[in-house]
């Protein structure tokens, strides 16, 4: 399964605030630390397993714990209409 | 003082349709005053720089520029989210495609009513309706998302379920159900549009049961008329507070109605900077935070929340911009709100028109 921005939706640096924002149709929001590390590997082309391997190299940790949580809050982003079913 | 999140730029006044309820100046401005797309992408760039994030692209009708595709990349150049708030009635597959390369994010597509005879009738212009399905269906097909926008008021609530179905219909994600507001054209029109009681309260039973029905399918944003309100809207979130308007001749506004507010002066986009007009303009300081508040708002549990309701809605009714809006139900002036309600009935539309005294 390869993530992807629903559309209308992308990740966006926030300059004048210092922080990135999730824009979406008429909505935006501020998505947190975890959701950011997940939302700035969907390129369209990694899949799960590819943003799970990225991010168990960056974090140094488990992969089953990364596993869990990558999933857990890709489901979390889909709910929310950011990532696309 | 906030960085404003949004910028509603008013591209032109110039539109096929004549909508009665129309929230442009009576007075309107002509093409040859119209901001360039050089200007306009001036404009975004300074816009993005304030701290922006969206740019809602208005009119009139956007899409009656013929620079509009320069106009949408400059915005999303900029960095700015792009939504094209438009009537669909000039969009066409070639257009939409290159306004779709230029980076255009959403569409926001006006319908005046569920069906053409009445949809034409209100918004005043012949094959209008068919020309929206159309372009509802060319925005779906280019994998664009698409939110649909149905004012509704005194002449077309009767059909609200019917225009939910055609959000529905449309491929719509969003629908905006927006009572009417009473500035520009719309006050004009106000007798031929308040709704009665009971014609509120039944659109907002059946929103209530769509959003329950359609949950996952189909968002319901619900704009309601302050007219039958006890407390008044949060107008633009508070003034100079988070959203800015630049209207087609390049007027700095709070809001877009705000010209409507006779005696103010706004700073223009030719011979100022964004950030001057936001930051440092009577204009945008005149109604900024609290300390301007009238009583009863001076002290209000509810003045940090609705900010004193609306500026233009108060100079509108009672002829005073800095006083407590009327919608208000501790306003001394409420009661000019139960006075409209009761003047409404069948009154005939003024129809929008460029006036005879500029051309």
């Amino acid at each position: 399964m390869i993530p992807r921005f629903a559309p209308g939706v992308r990740l966006h640096h926030d300059k004048a605030r210092a922080r990135w924002v999730v824009m979406a149709p008429e909505r935006m929001f501020i998505p947190d630390e975890t959701a950011l590390e997940v939302l700035q590997l969907v390129d369209g082309a990694r899949d799960l397993d590819a943003i799970i391997d990225a991010l168990v190299e960056k974090f140094a940790a488990p992969r089953d714990v990364i596993a869990a949580d990558v999933r857990a809050m890709v489901a979390d982003l889909t709910n929310r209409g950011a990532l696309q079913a | 003082m906030n960085a404003p999140l949004a910028i509603l730029a008013e591209l032109t006044h110039r539109c096929p349709l004549r909508c009665p309820y129309c929230s442009n100046p009576l007075e309107l401005t002509r093409a040859s005053g119209e901001l360039t797309s050089a200007e306009w992408a001036d404009v975004f760039a300074q816009a993005a720089e304030l701290g922006c994030l969206q740019a809602h692209l208005s009119g009139g009708e956007p899409t009656a520029r013929r620079d509009i595709v320069d106009i949408v990349a400059a915005a999303r150049a900029a960095g700015l989210y792009t939504n094209l708030i438009t009537a669909g009635v000039l969009l066409d597959a070639p257009l939409l495609a290159r306004l779709q390369a230029a980076g255009l994010d959403h569409v926001q597509l006006s319908i005046q009513d569920a069906e053409a005879e009445g949809a034409e009738r209100i918004g005043g212009m012949k094959g209008a309706h068919a020309r929206k399905q159309a372009a509802a269906r060319l925005v779906r097909e280019a994998g664009l998302p698409l939110t649909l926008n149905a004012v509704v008021h005194r002449q077309n609530l009767h059909n609200l379920s019917a225009m939910i179905e055609l959000a529905l219909v449309f491929g719509a994600a969003r629908l905006e159900v927006a009572h009417v507001q009473y500035y520009g054209w719309a006050l004009e029109n106000r007798a031929a549009l308040l709704p009665t009681r009971a014609q509120l309260d039944e659109a907002t039973r059946i929103v209530e049961a769509a959003r329950a029905q359609h949950k996952g399918r189909l968002v319901i944003d619900y704009v309601v008329p302050d007219y039958y309100a006890a407390r008044p809207k949060p107008c633009m979130g508070g003034w100079g507070n988070r959203f800015l308007a630049i209207s087609p001749a390049g007027n700095v506004l709070p809001c877009h109605a705000a010209e409507s507010i006779i005696g103010m002066v706004f700073p223009n986009i030719r011979s100022t900077s964004l950030r001057a007009a936001w930051e440092e303009s009577d204009a945008f300081n005149r109604f900024r935070g609290t300390a301007w508040m009238p009583s009863p708002c001076q002290g209000c549990e509810h003045a940090e929340r609705d900010f004193g309701g609306c500026r233009c809605q108060a100079f509108a009714l009672i002829g005073d911009a800095a006083a407590t809006d009327p919608a208000c139900a501790l306003s001394p002036h409420h009661a000019v709100l139960a006075s409209a309600i009761a003047e409404a009935g069948d009154a005939a539309f003024v129809y929008r028109e460029f006036s005879a005294a500029q051309s």
